[in-house]
């Protein structure tokens, strides 16, 4: 499904962070990117989101078969491209629910779909609510105004509930969280997943993938993956860190 | 593309109301002397007391310098090549049949059909199209509950002991330079009547719109809220493009006796000039509420149009524990420029005051918000709390606060915030990841940083507000 080809990209300033990532992922799979910090993990998560202020120098991004890199962040978006931010901003004076309907009536519109109805809405609202263990009042909200770090994360896993992407990207969405949250947000991806679908978990932790098991995991260094596993490549990581990688590397 | 180029995409949106209507006008010659005022007044019939009353205003006015204290720069018309009187023809109407045909297309274009307006909505309009109204709907209901809506012209003639009460007495004709001028030759406007004790069951609704090029437009309102009585009253407008500067100095004047409230709501989209800073109308309008007793005024006004704006809501705060608040969006884009603000005078006892200004600025454009907050040496307890936030969209444009605070008593509170933001690259990234283009991501974040003002407005008004400022800022939404 998402084809990422010897993907280079950096600052408009010039300064190279991807250095050449390859990663395929294919339906129903699961993969964790983990990595020291600068290793460019978030970078590569804003490269296939399209943020405009990263600049590709090279290689190329797929989705099915076809190239993402001349589309807007909307257009990917629309493809089923999901990006689940590891700041979420705050929108003041917008409200969950209106920031959610304009999303989600964005992405209808460009399957040339009408707006959902009131009715339909407020009940899949709710239903994902729920799912998220998230009380109602929650909708009324101000958009991640004045949220703590575990709302504002599980209201990221809200929205891609209720937009249900192709591909998910967590980036760092254990971050901020304790325990009881990290487990209740993992319970949302873990229900939202299925055999039509994928998620990339960006981590700095194996901590999150005791909750969302990643079939593959691959470790990002200076730009490059450098090691890839399965799960218990995580757990080798927990136990001995990143410097045995590094040094591995440090040869190369 | 950079955030920049994104903005300017945006915000160069043309203006979408841009045509004009083509009727027979009578027009009197361009030019103001005591000649102008009397054939004016006399093609109104008016009675003797108001010539003079004009007379004195136009006096008063020549003794005057136009005002220079304004933030805004632009060339003084030329007040001798103003035509200051023009009527569509016919005058007469009765109904809806009458009304010129091209007139009624003009409110279709704008979306306001009267016949619609009528049946579905419930709103009674009086309407102004250049100068003099040629319907008033909704008379008979508003007649059951002694209700008077009607333009200043027949109240002239029909209520003259109402009008000569009053007119004149929140803002006086030496008050300033466009208010002299205005009362030396408004042509018309709205006059409304809250009886006693009278909850006004709809909204009362005027739709201006400036039609006649080289036509200054003067209009007059004054809004009586007898003791006890409610009114919320809307004024909206939209004007054709044109190529040429025109003057509008509008006075409205609010008298809300004991216990009265009035709420008074303003969506102002006049022509602002085309993306080079060409054209577009010059505002200046004095507006002002006087409360008694426990009465109430609240100003909102959502302001979009106009090249140049010199506006300042204000209530003067005279009852005891009376209460006065002031709702503003003002939405600057291309070279437009707006002086906006208010002043709110406590002279009572424990009167309160809320002011919540927010300025929107793209383009080359500039927006001051200019404020007084004054504390009478009576008023004691008086507390008033203001908040002037501004957004800024790209590099260009300007945004400035001027609040002025006198305190004549110890026992007065007034606190003031202000903030003064951008909206960030990151907030359209995140919306444009949840599928929305910058152009509804603009939209959305607008309206949500508008949003404690959008909701004092009555609903189907609000939602036309919120479509101003989409066509304003966006273009193609809305």
């Amino acid at each position: 499904m998402l084809s990422i080809q010897n993907l280079q990209a950096g600052l408009a300033d010039g300064t190279s962070i991807l250095k050449g990532i390859n990663l395929e992922v294919k339906p129903g799979e699961v993969h964790a990117i983990m990595g020291p910090n600068g290793s460019g993990k978030s970078t590569l998560s804003s490269v296939v989101a399209g943020r405009e202020e990263y600049e590709v120098t090279g290689g190329d991004v797929l989705l099915d078969g076809e190239s993402l890199l001349d589309c807007s962040p909307e257009e990917r978006a629309h493809k089923g491209i999901f990006l689940s931010f590891q700041y979420p901003v705050e929108i003041p004076g917008v409200s969950v629910s209106n920031f959610i309907k304009t999303a989600l009536n964005a992405h209808r519109a460009a399957r040339g779909e009408g707006p959902l109805e009131a009715a339909l809405l407020l009940k899949k609202m709710r239903e994902k609510l729920e799912l998220l263990e998230m009380d109602k009042s929650f909708l009324s909200r101000s958009l991640n105004e004045g949220f703590s770090g575990g709302e504002k994360k599980r209201n990221e896993i809200f929205q891609m509930a209720m937009l249900e992407p192709r591909l998910a990207i967590l980036d760092e969405t254990d971050s901020g969280l304790d325990i009881d949250a990290l487990r209740i947000v993992a319970q949302g991806v873990n229900a939202l997943k299925s055999p039509t679908n994928a998620v990339v978990v960006i981590t700095h932790y194996q901590r999150l993938l005791e909750y969302i098991v990643p079939d593959y995991v691959h470790v990002l260094l200076h730009g490059k993956i450098v090691k890839s596993g399965t799960k218990d490549l995580a757990l080798e990581l927990e136990e001995r860190g990143y410097d045995w990688i590094k040094k591995e590397n440090a040869g190369k | 593309m950079s955030q920049d180029e994104i903005l300017e995409g945006v915000t160069s949106a043309e203006y979408k109301y841009g045509f004009t209507t083509d009727f027979e006008s009578d027009n009197l010659p361009p030019g103001l002397d005591e000649d102008v005022i009397r054939a004016l007044s006399a093609k109104k019939n008016e009675p003797e007391w108001l010539t003079d009353w004009r007379l004195e205003a136009f006096r008063i006015w020549q003794s005057m310098e136009e005002p220079e204290w304004a933030n805004v720069r632009y060339t003084k018309p030329d007040y001798q090549a103003i035509s200051y009187y023009s009527a569509p023809v016919k005058k007469q109407v009765n109904s809806l049949d009458e009304v010129d045909p091209e007139l009624l297309k003009t409110f279709e274009k704008l979306g306001i059909s009267l016949d619609e307006q009528k049946r579905l909505s419930g709103v009674a309009m009086d309407v102004v199209v250049d100068s003099v109204s040629v319907a008033t709907t909704f008379k008979a209901t508003l007649a059951e509950k002694g209700i008077i809506f009607c333009s200043i012209s027949d109240a002239v003639h029909e209520h003259p002991e109402l009008v000569r009460k009053y007119l004149g007495t929140v803002v006086p004709r030496t008050d300033n330079f466009f208010a002299a001028l205005n009362s030396a030759v408004f042509t018309d406007g709205s006059f409304c009547y809250i009886p006693k004790g009278v909850r006004c069951p709809m909204e009362l609704s005027t739709y201006f719109r400036i039609n006649q090029a080289g036509t200054g437009q003067f209009e007059r309102t004054l809004l009586i809220a007898d003791q006890g009585s409610y009114v919320s009253y809307l004024e909206g407008c939209t004007a054709p493009s044109r190529d040429e500067n025109q003057l509008h100095a509008a006075v409205v004047e609010l008298v809300a006796l004991d216990d009265a409230e009035i709420k008074y709501s303003t969506v102002q989209n006049w022509y602002p000039g085309d993306a080079e800073g060409k054209g577009g109308v010059f505002n200046f309008v004095t507006k002002r509420g006087i409360c008694e007793k426990r009465a109430k005024i609240s100003w909102t006004q959502v302001e979009t149009g106009s090249a140049v704006t010199w506006k300042y809501p204000s209530c003067i705060l005279k009852g005891d524990d009376s209460v006065g608040e002031f709702y503003s969006v003002a939405v600057t884009n291309h070279y437009q420029q707006a002086d906006t603000g208010t002043k709110m005078i406590h002279l009572g006892k424990r009167t309160k005051s809320t002011i919540i200004s927010k300025g929107i600025c793209a383009g080359h454009s500039n927006g001051s918000y200019r404020g007084l907050v004054k504390m009478g040496p009576r008023a004691e307890g008086a507390r008033n709390f203001s908040q002037c936030d501004s957004l800024l969209m790209g590099d260009g444009c300007g945004s400035h606060t001027f609040p002025y605070i006198e305190i004549q008593n110890k026992s007065a509170q007034v606190e003031h915030e202000a903030t003064t933001s951008k909206i960030g690259e990151d907030q359209i990234f995140y919306c444009n990841q949840r599928g929305m283009d910058t152009e509804a991501a603009i939209a959305l974040i607008v309206n949500g940083y508008c949003k404690d003002v959008l909701k004092q407005l009555p609903m189907e008004f609000a939602v036309e507000a919120q479509k101003l400022l989409a066509i304003s800022l966006e273009g193609s939404v809305g």
